[in-house]
């Protein structure tokens, strides 16, 4: 459906989306991960019309959208501080849309009666779908923040847009409310099919809402793939600690020496591995790399609490802990060098432990 | 024996009970309305009084006045709508400029436009005078505007400020997602225009068109100066009725017509600018740097019609006052055209047969006095009222619509009033600075209430449980605090006299001229000298007002709010 191909934007003579090229098929949300100033927002706006790209295109249903207005391309757009127009109620916001798409079809000084009630209708059932029945009245200003933005979605939604896009909708409201929207959302974009764009820096929410997750990291997307595919294999060391996966180490590739120079380094059967201040890791991190050249390493617990597949080689590690932090139904170490586990027993601060744990490369 | 302790006990109690009787709330505070609210009493309300009765009397209510009426109410309507529209036609634009744009220079223009609205009526007049009138520095070019355009021009001068802030403000706060919003809604541009921006827009629009109508209906010095009592606003028609062709009863009607249109345009102003500040969010700054080329000839296009409008009658004025472009009366001979000194070397001559028994520049010497005694005045009076409005009860509540409630008379009307209520004669000088003292007082109080109101109560008890005595806390704690005020407060007053043009006109006695009386004694006479001598005037009030504004603007406090 949409389809982007080889974007360029520059923001202040700074270079800002370098070559972004995606698409979006027919009932598929997808999330761009990236954080603030990554040019997320500004990829939203070329999309809806509002900026253009210095080069690129964008297509919808195989048409060039470079000489379409924004008011005609027909997509809906949900932004972080909500947007909705102070001076018009909520039933006036929300019937916005649709006033317009009446006065383009030519209703430009009358809406007939039938028109009203068709108006009206619409208005009803997307408030009943974002929950707030009987809210038609209400100022704008006498609602809470997750209210707005469920008002703010109705109003996307209520002139059935060919594409929805999300700015950061939740970044303004708090995590109770943030967990209930985002599942509300997720439900409304499975119910009516309609193809979506959610842009946010919290890996959470993409997780939760996405089909894909496209990392927008310098202006370029540096991993396209499912959730379970983004998390078993980050790929990038900056695609791990934007996931949230804390446990990115430093490493040196160290090479076994024939004549056997280097003896507290390889010990295993291979020829190469790799040095960090967690232990040397008897592993070889695939393809070009030679000796002293730096890696990232990603130490995954073993077996890992979220439960999902990891892969890697598994190693024992053997660490002070330095800090113990309760977490509901497990506890957090941190151990010497920063790296932290969750374990279901506390241990005592200064206690030695060993850990099982996977070691996999990052690019 | 017993008796007597009894006795004395009493006597204790009584003292107590007198004391905290002295130290109560209500005794506090009544003491500190008894001299405003007296003030007020005598030199406004029963004045007003006057008015009224002398306005509803049968022979004020005449077919005849009220034929006067109709006609000089229609053409004060007719020119103050002209005037708004002018104002607004350059002020749109310059508020789009500034709320929009980030240029170099932007905050040197945009102080530059708002310099006007702070100068006395009498130096734009003159400045007028300088650049277009019948001996301005461009008379013997083509461009010569009629008074009444020149009127309308001055009104603009004086107001286009006014639409910069208002509107500019609403404009700079404006939320561009919202028109974002709307467009990806399917509104084109007409539509966001129509649904979205103007509806936003509107409540400053509105305030900002009845503020500035509101002071071009009561505008009276620029009036009088500039179109030479050939027009006759109702301010005008109150003067002339007062001096020139008397008849008290029309006056008193025509100024109690006047009061209540003022009254109506003010509650009018005070609605929509509440509505103003709630209907937009503070958090957006949307003004940039200019992208395309349409953008840079607009801001310099409009920068530089805005500098020329702005600076050339301000600077007109100090050139005029030193050239000399025609013979003066009775100059004989041989006349030196150009650069001359004389018009100022004139102001210190008392000559036979001049429009004043005393040195011109005597004036200056009366301005400074009133000045000063306006000052002392209006703090004497506006301090106490201050301090009981920083901590507001019932009585306050009552009480604050009333000491403002002068801010809607006219000038004009203040001077009708004392003469009405203290005799045509007005034997004494005093009257002049209590009349500018009436028009100041409202800013004083205004200036001073939200100092007063940000010191902590706090403070106060920490430094009374330090060991501060009363006066000690008020010396340690209040004044370093109130000191930026009241010199603010201060400065207020004092241009607010200086400049002060309709209420004088009316009261003062022919030796004790103010600077703006002479101005106008001197444009009202013909010849090179006289009108010279104006400009010499004007230049020098200019530079005093300028000088106070400097003052002000340096001591602004954070958040004392505009207007």
């Amino acid at each position: 459906m949409l389809e982007i191909r080889d974007l360029f934007k520059s923001y202040e003579n700074k270079p800002l989306l370098r070559g972004i090229s995606f698409s979006v098929s027919q009932g598929e949300t997808i999330c761009l991960l990236g954080v603030s100033g990554s040019g997320k927002s500004t990829l939203l706006r070329m999309i809806a019309g509002l900026e253009f790209p210095e080069s690129g295109q964008i297509l919808f249903n195989k048409i060039d959208l470079a000489q379409t207005p924004p008011h005609a391309r027909d997509f809906g757009l949900v932004f972080q501080d909500y947007g909705l127009f102070p001076h018009l109620n909520i039933f006036d916001n929300v019937a916005f849309g649709l006033k317009m798409k009446l006065w383009s079809a030519g209703a430009y000084f009358r809406i007939s009666r039938q028109q009203t009630v068709g108006l009206q209708n619409r208005v009803t059932e997307m408030l009943d779908l974002v929950n707030l029945q009987g809210f038609e009245k209400r100022k704008v200003t006498d609602l809470s923040g997750g209210e707005q933005q469920r008002v703010a979605l109705a109003r996307a939604l209520a002139p059935s847009p060919r594409l929805l896009m999300f700015d950061e909708p939740l970044g303004a409201l708090d995590k109770f409310l943030k967990e209930d929207l985002l599942n509300q959302i997720r439900a409304i974009l499975h119910k009516t099919k309609i193809p979506a764009i959610y842009v946010t820096h919290d890996q959470d929410e993409a997780f939760t809402i996405a089909d894909r997750i496209l990392f927008l990291h310098d202006g370029e997307i540096v991993r396209d793939g499912t959730p379970d595919e983004v998390w078993t294999n980050p790929k990038s060391a900056w695609a791990a600690r934007m996931l949230g996966m804390g446990n990115v180490v430093e490493g040196i590739i160290k090479m076994q020496n024939a004549e056997g120079r280097m003896q507290n380094t390889c010990t295993g059967v291979r020829r190469k591995c790799v040095e960090t201040e967690f232990g040397v890791f008897d592993m070889e991190c695939s393809h070009k790399h030679s000796a002293g050249e730096k890696v990232s390493l990603l130490i995954r617990q073993f077996p890992s609490p979220a439960g999902r597949g990891v892969r890697g080689e598994g190693f024992e590690i053997k660490l002070k802990v330095e800090d113990v932090l309760f977490k509901q139904d497990q506890f957090q170490v941190k151990l010497r060098g920063g790296l932290v586990i969750h374990l279901k027993e506390a241990p005592k601060i200064g206690q030695i432990i060993r850990v099982r744990v996977r070691v996999e490369c990052l690019a | 024996m017993q008796n007597q302790v009894l006795n004395h006990g009493d006597s204790e109690t009584q003292r107590f009970n007198f004391l905290r009787a002295f130290a109560s709330p209500w005794f506090v505070r009544v003491l500190l309305w008894l001299a405003p609210i007296l003030f007020l009493l005598i030199f406004f309300f029963q004045p007003l009084a006057r008015i009224i009765t002398l306005a509803f009397n049968p022979s004020a209510l005449t077919q005849k006045n009220f034929g006067v009426i109709l006609t000089v109410a229609g053409f004060t309507f007719y020119q103050a709508a002209l005037s708004t529209l002018l104002t607004f036609i350059l002020g749109i634009p310059s508020a789009v400029l500034f709320s929009r744009f980030n240029f170099r220079g932007k905050s040197l223009l945009r102080a530059l436009t708002a310099v006007p609205f702070m100068l006395p009526t009498v130096v734009v007049a003159s400045s007028f005078n300088a650049l277009f009138g019948n001996h301005g520095l461009f008379s013997s070019f083509i461009l010569h505007p009629s008074s009444f355009s020149l009127i309308l021009l001055a009104h603009v001068f004086y107001n286009t400020t006014i639409v910069i802030r208002i509107v500019g403000n609403a404009l700079s706060r404006f939320d561009p997602k919202l028109e974002a919003a709307a467009r990806s809604l399917g509104a084109d541009t007409f539509h966001v225009w129509k649904n979205i921006t103007l509806p936003l827009l509107r409540p400053s629009l509105l305030a900002a068109s009845l503020l500035v109508f509101m002071f071009d209906f009561t505008s009276f010095g620029v009036i009088l100066l500039l179109g030479s009592s050939n027009f006759s606003t109702l301010e005008v028609e109150i003067y002339l009725r007062v001096l020139k062709l008397p008849n008290l009863p029309l006056a008193a009607l025509l100024s109690i017509v006047q009061l209540i249109f003022t009254l109506i345009f003010s509650i009018l102003y005070t609605r929509t600018i509440n509505q103003v500040t709630t209907q937009t969010n503070p958090r957006f700054s949307i003004s940039r740097p200019p992208k395309t080329l349409k953008e840079k000839i607009f801001i310099a296009t409009l920068g530089i019609l805005l500098s020329a409008f702005f600076i050339l009658p301000l600077i007109s004025l100090p050139i005029r006052s030193l050239t000399r472009l025609e013979a003066d009366r009775g100059q004989r001979g041989e006349v030196q055209y150009g650069f001359t000194t004389d018009y100022y070397k004139e102001l210190f001559i008392n000559r036979r047969g001049s429009l004043f028994y005393v040195p011109p520049i005597q004036a200056a010497t009366n301005s400074l006095g009133y000045a000063s005694l306006t000052v002392l005045l209006s703090l004497a009076l506006g301090y106490p009222a201050a301090y009981a409005l920083a901590k507001p009860t019932r009585l306050e509540k009552f009480l604050d619509p009333l000491i403002m409630l002068p801010l809607g008379a006219s000038a004009v009307m203040l001077g009708l009033g004392f003469i009405i209520s203290f005799g045509r004669s007005l034997a004494s000088p005093w009257f002049v600075p209590i009349a500018h003292t009436l028009v100041a007082l409202p800013f004083v109080i205004r200036t001073l209430q939200p100092a007063l109101a940000s010191i902590p109560e706090r403070l106060r008890q920490a430094a009374s449980t330090l060991g501060a005595s009363p006066f000690r806390v008020w010396q340690t704690v209040d004044f370093p605090i109130l000191s930026r005020a009241t010199l603010s407060a201060a400065t207020f007053a004092f241009t607010v006299s200086l400049g002060e043009f309709g209420a004088t006109l009316l009261l003062t006695r022919p030796e004790y001229p103010t600077i703006p009386i002479a101005i106008q004694r001197f444009l009202s006479q013909p010849g090179g000298l006289n009108f010279g001598q104006a400009m010499a005037m004007a230049t020098l009030l200019m530079l005093l007002t300028t000088l106070a504004i400097l003052i002000i603007e340096k001591l602004r406090l954070p958040n004392s709010g505009e207007f």
